[in-house]
């Protein structure tokens, strides 16, 4: 039997013998990345579209969230990088070529878009809720008069934070698993139906919550059908591509990827979701907690099995 | 100008000079390596081959490690070479995960370190880099590719050569004659 046998002298840490750059920092950045994406998307939709006040979850207290899972998601960044206190060249160039780049100014404007929504519903939670300072009361004015302006910025913005999370992994080619522009439209999805799920969660509105669930359904459904497409896409594909594949079709990343994600993650919940659209009682939390469960799970191992493929040469 | 590489397979013993002569020259962190010895042996008993290529970042000319940066840090120098601006590195890892040679590594300082082709602390001084030096074999060639009487561009006209992994469409620019 014709055998290869490579032999390499390099062991450098975090590289070999499998590279292991990234750990649980970014996948669960990932995740509440997508999850706040998901979230401000649906409010700045319902808001466009008129019906706040028919969707008070998804409008208003959903989104007192966000500020919170993005605030986790860039500490997560931030403990992620090797040398922090260089963080600020973030934000002394723009470089159009790089994700990253990308990322980093998206979520300057998204982030305090987050802040601006809770500022402007907060007397939902506090009802008593007073200012106090004159520019702070003209301020909430001027953005109360700019609201539909602002719903669709952050309509724009928040689907691009969506979809970059997985655009972030896509661009790389020496990883074969992460290199296929599917990502980026699954990553999304996924975002979209975690958000969604969360609404779900929160909602105390039988109208609201049969509303969102019947959302998360459809996305789950495409989700299903990304991820399908993805690995025939793999092994369609070159060698590396197929490995890549194989890491989930038979390889380590098997029972993980199709018990935790596959099966808990995204066909669990779909079939609960339809028999609570169906009328069955059950508990309502289940369904989207398996949800946002297999979203984390979907990053995490996106983000290791990513590591693991690589090109022999 | 476009300065390059080759390192000929044929003549190469594995004996890791390169990497102990560029760790000494370059104050390399310990345990780690910016060039690397990579044996492999092909073939079916007791028909095997070997090949021993002396590795270090390809300087692509097409690098991935540059387009994804998101601060600017890693950037094409003088001749096309691959460097990283230690002040302007991040250490986000991006670089890290997007080369299909894993030629880069997180410095213990923060910054992630590589090959500079020795550009700033040899090259420039009109000196080879540390491991074509070093080596005793003399089985390393560095110059400009655009000056066709460089060792490397000679050397390239004379021998059959390969590229690693050029499928990734990085246009590596450290040859390996064969």
């Amino acid at each position: 039997m014709r055998e290869e046998l490579i032999v390499s002298g390099r062991m450098n840490r975090l590289i070999d013998p499998g590279l292991h750059i990234w750990h649980w920092h970014i996948p669960l950045y990932l995740f509440l990345g997508g999850l706040a994406a998901g979230i401000l998307f649906f409010a700045a939709l319902v808001t466009i579209q008129g019906k706040a006040d028919k969707y008070p979850a998804a409008a208003r207290l959903a989104p007192f969230a966000t500020p919170i899972l993005l605030s986790i998601g860039l500490l997560a960044l931030l403990l992620d990088l090797n040398h922090k206190l260089y963080f600020w060249r973030l934000y002394t160039t723009i470089r159009l070529e790089s994700p990253m780049s990308w990322g980093a100014w998206t979520l300057m404007v998204v982030t305090p878009l987050s802040i601006v929504w809770c500022a402007l519903n907060i007397r939902d939670i506090f009802p008593g809720w007073d200012w106090k300072y004159p520019v702070l009361i003209r301020l909430e004015k001027f953005f109360k008069q700019n609201l539909l302006t602002i719903s669709w910025i952050l309509l724009v913005s928040s689907l691009i934070l969506g979809v970059y999370t997985g655009i972030l992994f896509s661009a790389f080619n020496a990883r074969p698993l992460w290199n296929t522009s599917i990502l980026g439209p699954l990553f999304l999805t996924s975002g979209l139906s975690t958000g969604a799920a969360a609404i779900v969660l929160l909602s105390r509105n039988t109208a609201e919550r049969h509303y969102f669930t019947r959302i998360d359904l459809m996305l789950i459904g495409i989700e299903i059908f990304l991820i399908i497409h993805m690995f025939m896409g793999f092994l369609a594909s070159t060698q590396v591509h197929i490995e890549a594949a194989q890491l989930f079709l038979g390889g380590p990343y098997t029972t993980v990827f199709w018990l935790f994600v596959f099966s808990l993650g995204l066909l669990l919940p779909a079939i609960l979701e339809i028999l609570e659209l169906r009328g069955f009682s059950m508990p309502h939390w289940l369904a989207p907690v398996l949800v946002l469960f297999g979203g984390l799970m979907f990053r995490f191992i996106m983000a290791y099995a990513g590591q693991a493929s690589r090109w022999l040469y | 100008m476009r300065y390059a590489m080759a390192v000929d397979t044929k003549k190469c013993v594995g004996c890791s000079d390169c990497v102990v002569g560029c760790q000494t020259e370059n104050n390399v962190p310990i345990g780690y390596c910016r060039d690397w010895i990579v044996e492999v042996t092909d073939g079916t008993y007791p028909q095997l081959e070997i090949e021993i290529r002396s590795e270090r970042c390809n300087h692509c000319e097409n690098s991935p490690c540059v387009r994804c940066c998101p601060t600017g840090a890693s950037h094409y120098a003088e001749g096309g070479v691959v460097l990283v601006t230690p002040d302007e590195c991040i250490g986000c890892g991006a670089c890290i995960a997007s080369c299909p040679y894993d030629a880069r590594y997180p410095h213990p300082e923060g910054y992630v370190d590589k090959c500079t082709f020795c550009l700033d602390n040899r090259v420039k001084k009109g000196l080879d880099p540390a491991c074509v030096s070093v080596c005793p074999t003399k089985c390393m060639y560095f110059g400009d590719l655009d000056d066709p009487n460089s060792p490397v561009s000679r050397v390239l006209k004379k021998r059959k050569w390969k590229t690693l992994i050029p499928e990734a469409g990085t246009n590596p620019q450290l040859y390996f004659l064969i």
